[in-house]
């Protein structure tokens, strides 16, 4: 608990609870519709009438800052949990399937791995086109290895264990004691891993609409804004600034808090 | 005689808490002295303290702290690191932790020499055999080259000793040298040290067995809550004790003289324990069975090899054998958790072994188990209620009716309430395994096995727990079969014994007749070995008196 107390860990939490009422509520934060666009107003600086600024099309950059704040972590949370889905079914399958299933997965596995994120991603964007949630397809594809190699270590790491031989003293069958006592031993690491890969499925996510292959204009999605903001940034900074800002606090929120989760898994863990 | 420990008045502290409270204690050349104290005593933070080791964390205080001649209070870590090995070596409890498993033991022992330039750099590979004959490794020039997990612990045990003289120590600080060894091999190393004690050396020996300290020990420290409650030479302490605690640990000791009486203080001094009347019918059989296991390279090894035996109702059946007897082989099997490769066991006349997977679920909750380490046969996630209901859980037992049984069961287990909320991590050990017996007896079974269930308690916890198996015996009549390698534990408990070794059984019969008439020399062997209080078992009862 004692982490908690430190002010870095402190304000990912604080950061983290702001960005989900964002994402639920965004007209808490913001008025102003974030796809109306003001001709008269292209551009214009950070003011107090327009906190970050204006968008080449005159469209208020706070207001579609928050409305973005849904998507990404839509993004984020569905790839993850997409992928921790995945992942834990491939795991326990290569960890307690007989030698060829072993095999199979884990070479299955291995060539994923080999391949690029990125590029596998457009791949995935390139059969099934783009939008959000090919887009959050392809990430938790690219991330679901990650996790099955994790959950299979788990699985083999705790499958000897004595509590899993006394479950079957008792008369669990087989399936009830892998579905009760393994995976849900097994799956505390992963939990944390799919914290901070939430982090890097919205980076990953923001690259993606940076590339034009994510959600679709004209919606708000910071990776978006970003990449339109490339044209004008030599005459206005905030278009760019802004979205890339809360890019980074969100995944570094993300990351720390996920590092927070994961000591306290460590301590708590009584060998 | 030099003086080789001289410490007065030695503290050390971990933050808060206090946990050597000013130990005064002298080891002379030639000399063995023992500490002798239950976990959490201080006994082994005293030892490392005079190694420079009391830890992490630690704030060592002494009036006077010379070790072989230096005065070692507030000595800095370097100058540390020159009476470590050369003046004082340094034998821990398990040495498959203590050496290096990347290294080969040669090397391990030859790091000594070099770290301290006892011998020239040429000479080193010769010493190191020498000093593995020294110890008694046979064949030192082969086992040099091997790696710790390629050896017995009887032969890695020996290999860290001679590591911990290789630099010629005048003392030698042993930290439970024997605990993790069979009975047979723990006397080896008890005579080791005993020879190395006659070639002048002065030993420091921490354990929490009497028995084993009286036969090596000259001088006796009992150590609690961080202070000797009694010293003085072994033969006095043993015979008279004056420290209640002393008698206590004495009493609580399994030996001869305690067989039908409970151990535990709480009950009074020599209080006959109940021994309800073994049924006639048999509830658990076992014929000829044979486990074979493979091995890599096609061979294989017959861990059981044509075992039978029969439990009755409320019977004591003690299997008692070395490690790799075979005898966990054998539970496993009674247990269902392995399947015969020949022979059959049935539970209550009804085929076991034999049966699916599905019929044996079924008869499941009629053979309960307990093992040696409650904390790992624990599901990590679980409080002690969610522990103790799971075997009703299976059993579709509805909620209400599973929190009244749970109770129930920390009541005949001796267990408060409180506990239920806990996780087995903040119990100590007594409390984790009576939270594995509750669990094993909430099925209401036959027969449960007990897989060495009082090896890693203290003494004074083991008789707690044997006394509440005997009590639950004579309340439910359920019967044991009590697997333990302590041939103590196993006559206390057991009403007929079976002796295993390599997969076979080499004697079995009535408890009495196997331990004061054994017919196999193997038997008498392993008696033999047994360290005793030295032909004391009775003054504990005596002296108890005297001070009732």
């Amino acid at each position: 608990m004692s982490a908690l107390r430190r002010p870095g860990t402190m304000l990912a939490f604080v950061f983290l609870a702001v960005l989900l009422l964002a994402a639920a509520w965004p007209s808490l934060f913001s008025a102003t519709d974030p796809n109306s666009a003001d001709i008269q107003q292209t551009l214009s600086p950070p003011s107090a009438e327009h906190w970050f600024g204006t968008d080449q099309n005159g469209r208020d950059l706070y207001a579609r800052v928050i409305a973005g704040v849904r998507l990404s972590l839509l993004i984020g949370v569905a790839a993850s949990a997409l992928a921790l889905v995945a992942g834990t079914v491939i795991g326990v399958l290569a960890a307690q399937g007989g030698r060829a299933t072993n095999t199979v997965v884990n070479r299955l596995l291995d060539i994923l791995l080999s391949i690029p994120g990125l590029l596998l991603v457009l791949l995935v964007i390139a059969v099934l086109g783009a939008g959000t949630w090919e887009t959050i397809l392809g990430v938790a594809l690219i991330t679901t290895p990650g996790y099955a190699r994790v959950v299979r270590g788990e699985v083999i790491r705790i499958r000897g264990a004595v509590f899993l031989e006394a479950a079957a003293t008792l008369g669990w069958s087989r399936p009830q004691i892998v579905l009760r006592h393994l995976v849900p031993n097994a799956l505390g690491p992963v939990l944390v891993l799919a914290t901070i890969g939430s982090g890097t499925a919205i980076s990953i996510g923001s690259a993606l609409s940076f590339l034009g292959l994510g959600p679709q204009a004209p919606t708000a999605e910071w990776g978006a804004m970003l990449s339109s903001s490339r044209d004008y940034f030599t005459v206005a900074w905030w278009p760019a600034i802004f979205p890339g800002l809360a890019i980074t606090a969100t995944v570094l929120a993300i990351t720390v808090a996920g590092q927070f989760l994961q000591l306290r898994l460590e301590g708590r863990a009584p060998r | 005689m030099t003086s080789l420990v001289e410490v007065e008045n030695l503290h050390v502290g971990f933050g808060k808490v206090h946990a050597v409270r000013g130990v005064s204690l002298r080891v002379a050349a030639g000399q063995s002295v023992a500490i002798v104290g239950e976990s959490g005593s201080g006994k082994s933070v005293t030892a490392r303290s005079l190694l420079g080791l009391a830890g992490r964390g630690s704030t060592v205080r002494a009036d006077r702290l010379e070790i072989d001649g230096v005065d070692a209070c507030g000595l800095p870590e370097g100058k540390w690191r020159r009476i470590r090995g050369r003046r004082v070596g340094f034998v821990l409890q398990d040495a498959l932790v203590s050496l290096d498993p990347a290294r080969t033991v040669g090397a391990e022992i030859g790091e000594v020499l070099r770290t301290h330039g006892t011998v020239p750099r040429a000479d080193v590979d010769s010493r190191v055999v020498e000093l593995l004959r020294e110890v008694g490794v046979p064949e030192p020039e082969a086992r040099a080259a091997q790696y710790p997990h390629q050896l017995s612990g009887g032969l890695r045990q020996r290999a860290l000793i001679a590591s911990a003289i290789a630099a010629g120590p005048a003392l030698l600080i042993a930290d439970e040298p024997t605990t993790a060894l069979d009975v047979t091999v723990q006397a080896q190393i008890l005579q080791l040290l005993a020879a190395r004690k006659a070639t002048g050396t002065a030993l420091l020996l921490i354990s929490h067995d009497l028995a084993v300290v009286s036969s090596v020990a000259d001088h006796v420290l009992v150590m609690k809550d961080g202070v000797f409650v009694e010293q003085g030479p072994t033969r006095a302490v043993l015979e008279n004790p004056q420290h209640p605690y002393t008698r206590q640990l004495l009493a609580a000791v399994p030996v001869a003289h305690a067989r039908g009486t409970r151990l535990s203080p709480s009950a009074g001094e020599n209080v006959a324990q109940p021994r309800p009347v073994i049924g006639t019918d048999v509830v658990l059989a076992a014929n000829n069975l044979v486990k074979t296991f493979a091995l890599p390279g096609h061979q294989s090894v017959k861990a059981v090899d044509d075992v039978s035996l029969e439990l009755r109702a409320s019977e004591t059946l003690g299997v008692v054998g070395e490690s790799g007897s075979g005898k966990t082989t054998v539970a496993r099997l009674l247990l269902g958790l392995e399947r015969p490769d020949q022979g059959t066991v049935s539970v209550d006349g009804a085929p076991w072994s034999a049966s699916a997977a599905k019929e044996q679920r079924e008869l499941r909750r009629r053979i309960q188990v307990v093992y040696q380490d409650p904390l790992s046969s624990f599901d990590p996630r679980y409080p002690v209620h969610r522990i103790v209901a799971e075997p009703l859980a299976v059993a579709g037992v509805p909620r209400a009716a599973r929190r009244e049984r749970v109770a129930e069961l920390l009541g005949q287990v001796g267990l408060d309430a409180d506990v239920l909320g806990r996780r087995p991590g903040q119990l100590s050990g007594g409390q984790r395994q009576r939270v594995a017996i509750a669990r094993a007896l909430a099925p209401r079974p036959r027969v449960i096995i007990c897989d060495e269930p009082v090896s890693a308690l203290d003494v004074s916890i083991q008789a707690q727990v044997l006394d509440l198996l005997a009590d639950l015996q004579a309340q439910l009549g359920v019967s044991y079969v009590f697997i333990s390698h302590h041939l103590g534990v196993i006559y206390h408990v057991s009403d007929r014994v079976l002796v295993m070794k390599d997969g076979r059984v080499v004697e079995s019969g009535d408890v009495e007749q196997i331990f004061h008439h054994p017919s196999h020399e193997y038997t008498r062997a392993l008696l033999a070995a047994v360290p005793t209080l030295d032909g004391l078992a009775v003054r504990p009862r005596q002296s108890s008196e005297v001070a009732g």
